[in-house]
């Protein structure tokens, strides 16, 4: 399949197997700057193990990733490393704030990471922590917040690094209704004012809802549900 | 249900829990046993010792002649027996010449029969090295046919060098002839000296330091995974258990780890206990049948270890409440207050002062007092470290990343870190107070023997008996390959009159050379005589001395032949003989032995004749070091001519054996402490990272370095342990500076341990963390971040 | 194309939409269609096999059929096959034509529009498709990405509006939720559902 023009992120024919289970058997992935695309299926489907690979952080089998031009598989761990430090952000389900860093350092490590100082990168983690309602947290740690202000908090961390790709896992899937909601409401405005294009990963349809498009993984294959229609 | 039958209900299910939990269940409970075992080991080794000491003496005292049944005459049941020890390469062998004069002689403990004339009986670890190429050169020494290898009973250690070289020429020459002892029995039966009080002191603090650390190693290991434990304990709560319950459960399950503890240290122990035989420090070694616990302090280890597993255990829940749906730690432990940590330590000083000096006039220790306030003091260390450690990392902030991951780490639990620094604090601090104690007892211990080993390598003495002729024997000696130099020099007595009743002169008698040795004489020729001045030594035999002209007896002037209760000795009475009056008087100068001269200095041919055997006969012998052989074969020549004779080899200074060996024994300790509890830090710090798996994996996937993470583990380890080390370093010095106030020594503080000690302690740091990094590297892998 | 998505008001979740009336008129033609497709049939015969089928609790009134399938020969969906006449009365044997095939696969192919209680026409449609031997999970797909739209129109809607669209754009959402869900669980069981319908 030929990358479709003014794509950031694309991948044809990925494969991966873990053992004898295979997670991808020719999943079809792109993605433009900006776009909000939402990554369904069943549970065991291949969707994280899609993220995990267009994210750089696991190689897969076979298959090509391009990224801005750059072929993903053909960089070695450490250039994939710098390449999630600057240019991607990561929001997971749970278990992803340092539990003895306060709020605002958690959302300063990318930053900090990059070998930004720490006074200005504290700066810039606060002015995300005001987009994203959580100002008032700057001295918490992880352990006295809720869960949803958590949540508020890894995205804040996500934008962070102004990335150009954020990759969410499962971002609401500890959250109750309302929180959730916020969350991606908050989650997907910050990134479209940064232009940022967010592969967003869930099993809730409600949350799928604020995509802009949907690609449904089956038995390790995609679909892209926007030819259907 | 009664309360007990509550507690054993409890307690039971919990040690069901403990073996029960799947694979998972098992490795936290192995590992505890383990750790539990590890410890439980050094403590049954520890109250072992003293036991395996008290019976190499008994074996020690068993053979020895020292203050055996004697006999004057021969008899049917008289044995003679002499001591002629010898020393080959650096290794001390223990010898006897013996000789039966009747069919009922006593025979010496672990022998079947007395060695006839060219046999000799050796020890196991002596027959073993005169078979190896190693003992060559002492095989031609020791020629004799081996008639039997000595039993276990004869001897005090498995590798002790032991022979009994049969003879049938062996005489006594009198009863002054203090050689060789005619003796009916073997055996001495005297109260053993106690040890000296400091080295009391050392022996009682040696055992606090080491002990001190296995018991916070104990503590910690029965915390082995304990956040796993504590949410399986949130389920129990969840089905209905109360909180009193689970806590009993916690305790079965300690318990249960404590037991297999005891009992994989029971067997770690029975295997050292097997191996010791195999092992020789500084030539002493121990029968592994010798090393054995006494009963009571074994029952002892055996009850009080799972008592502490339960009571540690019920400790360090105190802070944590088990609620059904998790496990909450009270988020803000009170801070730590400081008063009564404090306490500790300044109570175990002010045990420790009043007894300031005491050291020195041999006054006797309250060994309790010492040992509580030495406990106090260390205990004092353990719980001021979480005080220190808490105020010391609140305040810090800045770095670099994995510097902050650290330290923020540490400020929310640094009572974990702190747990883990405490065992290696205790160990450094009390090593460091002991070998301060012991670098500054040393100049007492370790006399200077004013010998000059530049001068002489060895001094051959000649006994007064002595049956081959100076000259001779300083002859074969210098023919041995490798010897530069061999300077005979006797010493007679004289006296103005018979029998000599005050003083006597010494009248020393050598070639120019030889007497050049032992005074400055200017010019000097054959047929000279010299009075010497300037010993200022009071309490030799000599201490008179002659004018040139006087008339002087030489020779037996005490009259100790005559008085021979046998009188069948052959030896001629005093002669008589006149001081040449041209003697000169020169300044005597130290021998290489050290010995200052006073009397008179003659040459060979101005010497008095017939003066039968001389009192005092040495050979000082200088040989060329770069021979390794020079220094046996010359010892060869030396025992074929006279095996009585000694060649002693010369040394600047010698060290008392009971402190050397308590020295190596706090080394050895320390280090094993330190490798014990190296292993339960390595184990807590791998739990600590599976726990953090999910986070290790979103960090990496974020795109933080593994270096990164790598170098925060360090630092976390780091920063605890470099604290508690100053802080051990501080407190060692302290304790030390106080012991050696007790023991009346001027303060000194030894850096060289002080330095040892803390690198050890770091280089556990650096061994725990490069160990634990593999694992990290795994545990980073993106695997972390699936949710199935 | 269904009617435009932009037409509905989410006020149109009025009771009347919650009888399943016109929901089951729409699409009874349909229905009987596409079992024609396997051969010709009385009309009785038709009436049994849509009660087996589909009928359950609401077995099809006779009157029903007859009118049903006097629309449809007036159409030309379907033509008269025979006239059995016997004791009873007179029974018509329809076939259908190729231009009622061709309506078939129309409907089948088409979305249905985002509705509550659309489940007993989709599931009408997954096994008239099982049975015609036409793409169930095409038609479930299909219909996913239309509910899909539609809820991407609601969020949006929610985002700007004031509480009170939000409310009533969220009670949308999670009944079309609740559609997606059950498609999803659909999807998963065709193959099973595939062989009941088959026996």
């Amino acid at each position: 399949m030929m990358t479709p023009a003014g794509t950031l992120l694309a991948a044809t024919d990925l494969r991966k197997a873990f053992g004898t289970t295979k997670a991808l058997d020719g999943a079809e992935f792109s993605i433009h700057p900006g776009e909000v695309v939402a990554v369904m299926g069943p549970s065991g489907s291949g969707k994280s193990t899609l993220l995990h690979c267009l994210a750089g952080i696991v190689p897969p089998d076979s298959g090509s990733i391009t990224y801005a031009g750059r072929e993903l598989t053909s960089l070695n761990d450490a250039e994939r490393s710098a390449l999630r430090r600057t240019e991607f952000g990561f929001v997971f389900q749970f278990g992803q704030l340092v539990p003895e860093l306060t709020c605002v350092e958690n959302v300063a490590l990318p930053l900090r990471l990059t070998g930004v100082k720490r006074k200005e990168a504290e700066r810039t983690a606060l002015h995300w922590m005001e987009q994203l309602q959580v100002e008032e947290l700057v001295a918490k740690r992880p352990g006295e917040i809720s869960g949803g202000q958590g949540q508020r908090v890894a995205v804040a961390r996500a934008l962070v690094t102004a990335p150009r790709v954020i990759f969410a896992d499962e971002p609401t899937g500890a959250l109750d209704s309302l929180n959730g909601e916020l969350v991606m409401q908050l989650l997907t405005e910050a990134a479209r004012s940064a232009n940022a294009a967010v592969v967003l990963v869930t099993h809730e349809t409600r949350v799928a809802a604020y995509s802009d498009r949907e690609i449904v993984v089956r038995d390790g294959k995609s679909r892209d549900m926007e030819r259907i229609v | 249900m009664s309360r007990l039958q509550v507690w054993a209900r409890d307690l039971g299910m919990g040690t069901r829990f403990a073996f029960g939990g799947g694979r998972e269940g098992w490795t936290r409970t192995l590992l505890t046993g383990v750790g539990v075992g590890l410890g439980v080991a050094l403590l049954l080794i520890s109250t072992a010792i003293p036991g395996a000491l008290a019976q190499r003496y008994e074996r020690g005292d068993a053979r020895s002649t020292l203050n055996s049944e004697r006999a004057d005459a021969p008899g049917p049941d008289t044995l003679l027996i002499a001591r002629i020890g010898q020393t080959y390469r650096n290794k001390d062998i223990e010898g006897n010449m013996i000789r039966a004069e009747g069919p009922d002689a006593p025979l010496p403990p672990g022998l079947k029969r007395i060695p006839g004339p060219g046999e000799m009986a050796l020890s196991p670890a002596l027959d073993e090295l005169l078979k190896s190429s190693d003992g060559a050169l002492l095989r031609e020494r020791l020629d004799a046919r081996v008639s039997e290898i000595v039993g276990a009973p004869g001897l005090v250690g498995p590798g002790e060098l032991l022979f009994y070289l049969g003879s049938d020429t062996l005489r006594k020459n009198g009863p002054e002839d203090y050689r060789v002892q005619r003796v009916t029995g073997f055996g001495h039966d005297t109260d053993r000296e106690g040890l000296d009080p400091v080295l009391m002191l050392m022996v009682v603090l040696t055992f606090v330091a080491l002990l001190m650390p296995v018991a916070v190693f104990i503590a910690t290991a029965v915390r082995f995974g304990g956040e796993r434990r504590d949410r399986r304990l949130a389920a129990l709560r969840l089905v209905g258990a109360d909180g009193r319950m689970v806590r009993r459960i916690a305790a079965g399950e300690a318990l249960a780890g404590s037991l297999i503890g005891l009992v994989l240290g029971a067997g770690f122990f029975a295997v050292g206990r097997s191996l010791v035989g195999s092992f020789s420090l500084q030539q002493r070694s121990v029968f592994p049948a010798d090393l054995d616990p006494a009963p009571w302090l074994a029952v002892l280890v055996a009850l009080a270890v799972p008592a502490a597993a339960v009571a540690v255990t019920l400790f360090a829940l105190r802070g944590v409440v088990i609620e059904p749906l998790g496990v909450v730690r009270t988020t803000k432990p009170s801070r730590r207050r400081i008063w009564w940590r404090l306490l500790l330590p300044l109570v175990g000083i002010g045990l420790l002062l009043p007894m300031g000096g005491r050291g020195n006039d041999h006054g006797r220790f309250n060994q309790w007092q010492v040992a509580g306030g030495v406990v106090l003091l260390l205990i004092g260390v353990t719980v001021l470290i979480p005080w220190l450690l808490e105020r010391f990392v609140a305040k810090m902030s800045g770095g670099p990343v994995s510097w902050q991951l650290a330290v923020r780490r540490l400020q929310v639990n640094s009572g974990a870190a702190a747990r883990l620094v405490n065992g290696i604090a205790v160990a450094v601090a009390g090593a460091i107070a002991l070998q301060m104690l012991f670098a500054g007892v040393e100049g007492e211990y370790t006399k200077s023997t004013g010998q000059d080993p530049g001068r002489a390598a060895v001094a051959v003495i000649v006994n007064r008996d002595a049956q081959t002729p100076m000259d001779d024997l300083a002859q074969r000696i210098a023919a041995v390959p490798g010897v530069t130099r061999a300077v005979p020099l006797t010493s007679a007595h004289a006296a103005h009159q018979v029998p000599a009743d005050e003083e006597t002169v010494q009248v020393t008698i050598g070639t120019c050379d030889a007497l050049g040795e032992v005074a400055t004489l200017g010019s000097c020729k054959e047929g000279d005589a010299f009075v010497v001045t300037g010993s200022t030594s009071r309490d030799d035999v000599y201490g008179a001395t002659a004018k040139p002209g006087d008339e002087l007896f030489v020779g037996d002037v005490r009259g100790y032949g005559s008085a021979s209760a046998s009188g069948t000795t052959d030896r001629p009475g005093p002669a008589k003989w006149k001081v040449p009056a041209d003697a000169r008087t020169v300044p005597s100068r130290e021998d290489p032995t050290g010995q200052l001269r006073s009397g008179l200095l003659v040459t060979p041919s101005a010497a008095p004749k017939e003066i039968g055997s001389f009192p005092d006969a040495r050979i000082f012998v200088q040989v060329d070091e770069s021979g390794p052989n020079t220094l046996d074969l010359a010892r060869n020549a030396v025992f074929k001519a006279d095996p009585f004779v000694t060649a002693m080899r010369l040394r600047d200074t010698k060290e008392a054996a009971g402190y050397s060996s308590i020295r190596t024994g706090l080394f050895f300790g320390a280090i094993a402490v330190l490798v014990l509890i190296g292993g339960s830090l390595l184990v807590s710090q791998l739990e600590q990272l599976r726990e953090r798996k999910r986070l290790l994996s979103a960090l990496v996937a974020f795109g933080t370095k593994r270096s990164t993470l790598s170098l925060s583990v360090l630092w976390q380890t780091a920063v605890p342990i470099v604290l508690g080390l100053v802080l051990a370093a501080g407190a060692g010095v302290g304790l030390g500076a106080v012991l050696m106030s007790m023991a009346a020594q001027p303060l000194r503080i030894d850096w060289a341990s002080v330095l040892g000690m803390t690198a050890a302690g770091a280089g556990v740091v650096v061994v725990v963390t490069l160990l634990s990094l593999p694992p990290l590297l795994r545990l980073m892998r993106p695997d972390g971040l699936r949710t199935e | 194309m269904p009617q435009s998505p932009e037409g509905i008001r989410p006020a149109i979740y009025t009771l009347s939409v919650y009888t399943q009336c016109r929901v089951a008129d729409m699409s009874i033609g349909h229905t009987l269609l596409g079992l024609l497709e396997a051969g010709p049939r009385h009309g009785y015969d038709l009436k049994r096999t849509f009660d087996e089928k589909f009928g359950h609790d609401r077995p099809l009134a006779y009157g029903q059929v007859y009118s049903t399938m006097s629309r449809l020969l007036k159409n030309g969906l379907v033509e008269v096959d025979g006239v059995e006449s016997g004791g009873g009365p007179e029974r018509k044997r329809y076939a259908i034509t190729d231009a009622g095939i061709t309506d078939v696969g129309a409907w089948l192919s088409q979305p249905e529009k985002p509705e509550p209680y659309l489940h007993s026409t989709l599931y009408t449609k997954v096994v008239l498709a099982l049975l015609t031997g036409r793409r169930a999970d095409e038609l479930l797909d299909t219909q996913r990405a239309e509910h899909l739209r539609l809820m991407r129109i609601l969020t949006q809607r929610k985002r700007k509006g004031d509480i009170a669209d939000q409310l009533v754009c969220d009670h949308a959402l999670f009944h079309l939720e609740a559609d997606l869900r059950w498609l999803e669980l659909t999807a998963a069981r065709l193959d099973q559902l595939a062989r009941e319908v088959r026996r």
